[in-house]
């Protein structure tokens, strides 16, 4: 995939906060001062004024936040998934969730592929704290292109969303133009027969490497992507599990609570088959360059066709 | 303050307590102490102060109250039900099962402008929405009412540093100083004092009332409060946790403990008699 042109998704969230704040005046971002990093410092040039930094204080930016919407405005909070999630959890619950309100939650940096700056700030457990707050909507777009559709779909929506951002760039798979943005709703990528992979963020682009090296090898492996992991598209995962009878999850988050675990949650319910968990195997992270760390952690094509294989017994 | 206005809001005050027992005797349960000590307070602002009309309650030029101190929601209840919100009748219900005034307050309850009672969050909220006011030019002003145990959270400052940064102005703070927290005394527990310095150091505006109970110096405070301009305002009220019925004054036992029948009837009997008096 060399040729293909990569872009992190915290750049796109940016870029389309800045390209939508015309259209949607009551649009404001507030940052826990991250902005450089978050990328909501695109904004902040262009709108300074419907810029606030509330500075390393989380907690209180989720409330600010919740009381700008119960007076009408767009909030989108931001900073790393780490305190967005898991700093600022109750608040998240109590002052977004319970009262139902119309708050934006952009969060960088999730999953190890934060890189260096090591376990501390890699934050595996964001997507299962929040798909387990009611009200709430889980979004966790795959490139530059999902990302900034569903940031616009975000703001047509009436009610909380935690958007999942990543740190690394990432190859860019959809073509802007002709990308729809569907609420809850999953996207197959590749058809297939044999087996289901369903990814979620930035292991979308790994799951497709790995489907097509596996049809080189006779293997017909199909792909889905979830890019709304609350509220999950059952009717897509439920004809997967039918028609494929296996599925391979892999996402950049914990095998605990994240993708796999909703997707489980639908299969075991309505169609029992067997659901393998490619992820963070309950562990933390560590130091490390990201790219490397990824397939540390077999957060890689390499190990998806691994998977696949052994699971297929080939 | 104009004695015919005042003696109003002291009857009303009396009502109020009245509807603390009935909520808390008839839930059982909930936190009569708190909610005595911000009666006079409640009063002033619903009756005498903030622009809400029970007709139009989500007016968006209102003013906003935000019940930071969630717990003490059956003071704001049996106000908002003198005030018309909803019938005095919901207070019987209070906490029961399919009642709309749930233990703490809920936005989606009708006169109730932020949901609450996870301490220290309450002010973060009433912060943004402040913010939203200054942000679309509206005149509202808005009002939060934390507990002084509240305030040992830590997100309480993360928004006081907010407040002033962004010269909130058009945000009041009460801290409901009652001296008493659940496990005791709050200069025993772990003290948030000397809380005025507190609040100046984050650059607030600080106004201290001596008497919470004392409409006419709950007047002052509000007046100069007012006045201020470029900066959050916070007015420390000492106040008696309990105020009102003789047996719960003072008493930390009373923070979060319905009364039982007899000495439900014993207040309900102080009050009468209070009620009376005023009327003589």
């Amino acid at each position: 995939m060399a040729d293909v042109k990569k872009k992190a998704t915290r750049e796109s969230y940016g870029e389309a906060l800045t390209e939508l704040a015309e259209k949607y005046p009551n649009l404001v971002v507030l940052d826990a001062d991250l902005a450089a990093a978050t990328k909501t410092a695109i904004f902040k040039k262009a709108y300074p004024e419907r810029f606030f930094d509330c500075g390393i204080a989380e907690a209180n930016m989720m409330g600010v936040a919740a009381g700008l919407a119960a007076s009408g405005m767009i909030p989108f909070a931001s900073t790393f998934a780490m305190f967005a999630a898991g700093r600022a959890y109750e608040i998240v619950r109590n002052s977004i969730g319970y009262p139902n309100l119309n708050v934006k939650i952009g969060a960088t940096h999730a999953g190890i592929s934060v890189g260096e700056d090591g376990a501390t700030h890699q934050c595996n457990e964001d997507i299962a704290l929040m798909r387990t707050i009611p009200n709430m909507t889980v979004i966790v777009p795959c490139d530059d292109v999902e990302a900034k559709a569903a940031v616009e779909a975000a703001i047509k929506y009436q009610g909380p969303v935690y958007m999942r951002f990543g740190r690394l760039a990432v190859p860019i798979l959809n073509q802007a133009g002709n990308y729809k943005f569907e609420w809850g709703k999953g996207v197959t990528l590749r058809d297939g027969e044999d087996i289901t992979i369903i990814a979620t963020g930035l292991m979308v682009a790994e799951a497709v490497q790995a489907s097509d090296i596996l049809r080189e090898q006779g293997i017909s492996a199909r792909v889905i992507n979830i890019h709304t992991i609350k509220p999950i598209d059952e009717e897509i995962i439920c004809k997967s599990a039918r028609e494929t009878g296996k599925i391979i999850t892999v996402e950049e988050h914990s095998i605990i609570g994240g993708l796999g675990s909703a997707v489980a949650e639908c299969v075991c319910q309505n169609c029992p088959v067997p659901v393998f968990r490619i992820g963070v195997n309950d562990v933390f992270g560590y130091s490390g360059p990201a790219v490397d760390l990824l397939k540390e952690f077999g957060l890689c094509s390499e190990n998806i066709i691994a998977t696949v294989k052994k699971v297929l017994n080939k | 303050m104009d004695e015919v206005i005042k003696k109003q809001l002291q009857k009303i005050a009396v009502n109020v307590r009245m509807g603390v027992l009935t909520g808390t005797f008839h839930a059982k349960s909930g936190h009569p102490g708190g909610s005595l000590s911000i009666v006079e307070l409640l009063v002033y602002l619903y009756f005498n102060k903030m622009q809400v009309n029970a007709e139009n309650p989500e007016d968006e030029n209102r003013d906003r109250f935000v019940l930071s101190k969630g717990h003490t929601a059956p003071a704001l209840y049996a106000v908002l039900a003198e005030k018309g919100f909803f019938d005095k009748s919901e207070l019987e219900k209070l906490r029961h099962i399919g009642a709309m005034l749930q233990g703490h307050p809920c936005i989606q309850t009708t006169g109730i402008d932020m949901s609450s009672g996870s301490l220290g969050q309450g002010i973060s909220c009433a912060c943004g929405m402040a913010l939203a006011g200054k942000l679309n030019q509206k005149n509202y002003h808005v009002y939060t009412v934390l507990g002084d145990g509240e305030i040992e959270e830590g997100q309480v400052w993360e928004a006081a540093m907010f407040a002033s940064h962004y010269c909130l102005d058009n945000l009041i703070a009460i801290v409901d100083n009652n001296g008493l927290q659940i496990d005791g005394k709050i200069t025993e527990v772990c003290s948030p004092e000397p809380i005025d310095e507190k609040f100046k150091a984050f650059g607030w505006h600080v106004i201290l009332i001596d008497d919470a109970h004392d409409f006419d110096k709950i007047d002052k405070a509000f007046a100069e409060a007012e006045k201020i301009t470029g900066k959050p305002v916070a007015i420390i009220q000492k106040s008696v946790k309990g105020k009102g019925v003789s047996f719960m004054e003072n008493q930390v036992s009373w923070h979060g403990v319905a009364p039982n029948a007899e000495q439900y009837e014993n207040a309900m009997n102080e009050l009468k008699v209070a009620l009376t008096e005023l009327e003589g």
